[in-house]
């Protein structure tokens, strides 16, 4: 039987180099997009942005907190700035600013997370963020965006330049499988079915949409048809499409490079709970801080590779069929 | 724009800001009535004295000069001075209201409940980087607007407030003034007693800033402070405003007690005979 998942995942840009230039785009077209960043643009990419629009490149130096201040300033005299550093940094070191000066007011800034999850590599656990996804849900009024691949993270990326109110945009170090053709549309808030599938649905973001991918293709061999949803904002949460998956599938599993039990599974699940109970299993980072090491053996080492995800989706449909 | 005022109408108004001070607080039984006095002269020069450009009839205004009141628990002053300016958002006759479920007059800024606020504070060691930011797109957008922003003493302990020094002098942020009123009092006690801040003026000098030291109290000092701030080029003003805490009010100045804690009925009562 051929597989109708089989899927070329042809390795594409990182998806903080995809914002680096999503950004320059919207710089172009926008007299008003600004970047603001603390040291890290060779890195954040958007020393592509200071290259081309030295004027509207905002240096903060070392001190994330005054960046986060400096954004809503600008955003103060209709600037939509873009505040970019690594995620690590930038939820944990100025999470009060984003609290008390972005999130509070409800000024129009863009928080640019890259170097999110394990997938950094060598650098290790001090540079490596397992918890911005659940610390930006956190804070009232934020859009919460996780993109999988260089598309999405363009669209999203101008998708936020559009939405008025405070965003944050995730993005990782590697390079980025391409889940997605070019002209693939997207929307906040929305989200998407990149395989359909009828025996349950793997729910995934970021680099994990890929690894969803490659976990429906392991579960076609035996004769499990997995849907694959791509939760890329987190919040505002897809709720209709996690009540579609819960009643047509009957078993949901969420994949994500993220500490388990305070990402994307959890609120999910309390979706679930309220509209469609049924039988979840979640993958993502245990109760741990990872190490150094080579991005793919880091992410097969702490759970999160497609064996890992088709793991558990059998224990998932096993208890939905009650065995 | 605002009327020219003599200095007897300016500290008219100032004293008219005191006892609504002293009555809001009283009335909330609770707020920080001591650093509220302290930024009196300082905000009713900004706001009447014809330093703020700003118009109430025209909130929206996109070349206003902006203030920030970093110090957020000095919002009764604040408030009492957005309600003397008539701004339709900040009703004279809810003034009483402050600190009540639903008042535009919540215990800290809160820009969701009074929209003319240019942010919301209350958190310390924040405003002054929000100012560096407006100040650095008014210069790109070629805006005449400047931003101006009070500071406690006791907040500038704060790391953040020494980021935002850097940053300005760094970017040569000239359309900011800083206001830093100096009562010498935080919540526990004596600046010098919790962490001392001398030598100030030097501090801030070494970061690059233009400093200017005058007694917060005087509004004619104030006036020209704020003249030579928007006069100075390639750099940011901060302005070192020594003051009194609990000022106007004899029993309350210099009384750390009323930092944090409101007068009671009868103090109500004794202050608004020294305020008549």
């Amino acid at each position: 039987m051929a597989l109708r998942t089989r899927f070329e995942l042809k390795m594409g840009m990182a998806t903080r180099e995809a914002f680096g230039r999503a950004l320059v785009e919207l710089g172009r077209e926008n007299p008003n997009v600004m970047a603001v960043d603390a040291d890290l643009s060779k890195s954040t990419f958007t020393h592509l942005f200071a290259k081309e629009f030295p004027e509207r490149f905002v240096s903060c130096g070392i001190a994330e907190a005054n960046m986060v201040g400096v954004a809503a300033g600008l955003a103060g005299h209709g600037k939509i700035p873009f505040a970019a550093s690594f995620s690590c940094f930038l939820l944990n070191k100025a999470f009060e600013q984003l609290r008390v000066t972005v999130a509070y007011p409800n000024a129009n800034v863009k928080i640019v997370g890259t170097h999110s999850g394990i997938s950094i590599g060598e650098d290790g656990p001090s540079q490596m963020s397992v918890e911005e996804i659940s610390l930006a849900c956190s804070l009232p009024g934020f859009v919460v965006l996780a993109p999988a691949d260089e598309v999405a993270t363009r669209a999203l990326v101008r998708a936020a330049a559009a939405h008025v109110g405070p965003v944050f945009i995730r993005t990782g170090r590697p390079k980025a499988p391409v889940v997605y053709p070019p002209e693939q549309e997207f929307e906040i808030g929305r989200a998407i079915e990149v395989l359909e599938g009828s025996d349950l649905t793997i729910i995934a973001n970021g680099l994990m949409v890929a690894e969803a991918i490659r976990a429906a293709e392991l579960l076609e061999g035996e004769g499990v048809s997995a849907r694959v949803l791509d939760m890329h904002t987190v919040k505002p949460l897809d709720r209709e499409a996690v009540r579609r998956a819960a009643a047509e599938t009957g078993a949901i599993v969420v994949a994500e490079e993220h500490l388990v039990d305070s990402g994307t599974g959890v609120r999910v699940a309390q979706a679930v709970v309220e509209l469609q109970p049924c039988p979840m299993e979640f993958v993502g980072i245990q109760n741990t801080y990872a190490e150094s090491g080579p991005p793919e053996a880091l992410l097969e080492k702490y759970g999160l590779t497609a064996p890992h995800i088709a793991a558990a989706a059998r224990k998932a449909l096993a208890r939905k069929r009650g065995r | 724009m605002q009327p020219k005022r003599s200095l007897e109408e300016l500290e008219a108004i100032a004293k008219q800001i005191r006892r609504h001070i002293v009555e809001m607080t009283g009335a909330a039984k609770s707020g920080h009535p001591g650093g509220s006095l302290s930024s009196v002269e300082i905000l009713v020069t900004l706001f009447f004295g014809g330093v703020l450009r700003h118009d109430p009839a025209r909130p929206d205004w996109p070349e206003r000069d902006r203030f920030i009141l970093s110090k957020g628990h000095g919002a009764p002053a604040l408030y009492a001075v957005l309600a003397e300016c008539g701004y339709a958002a900040a009703p004279r006759d809810r003034l009483k209201t402050l600190r009540k479920l639903g008042s535009p007059y919540q215990g800290h800024p809160d820009k969701r409940f009074l929209p003319v606020l240019e942010t919301s504070t209350g958190s310390l060691g924040q405003g002054l980087s929000v100012a560096m930011g407006m100040g650095f797109a008014a210069r790109l957008n070629g805006s005449p607007s400047r931003t101006y922003v009070l500071l406690g003493d006791g907040e500038i302990q704060e790391g953040q407030i020494w980021e935002a020094a850097m940053f300005g002098a760094f970017h040569k942020i000239d359309n900011v003034a800083a206001i830093v009123d100096y009562n010498k009092m935080q919540l526990d006690g004596f600046i010098k007693d919790i962490m001392e801040l001398e030598p100030l003026v030097a501090k801030w000098q070494a970061f690059g800033w233009h400093t200017i030291e005058l007694d917060g109290h005087s509004i004619p000092a104030l006036q020209a402070a704020f003249a030579q701030a928007a006069a100075v080029r390639g750099k940011p003003t901060v302005i070192i405003a020594h003051t009194v805490k609990g000022k106007g009010v004899s029993f309350m100045e210099n009384n750390p007690k009323f930092h944090g804690v409101a007068p009671t009925p009868e103090e109500v009562e004794l202050a608004l005979k020294e305020l008549a």
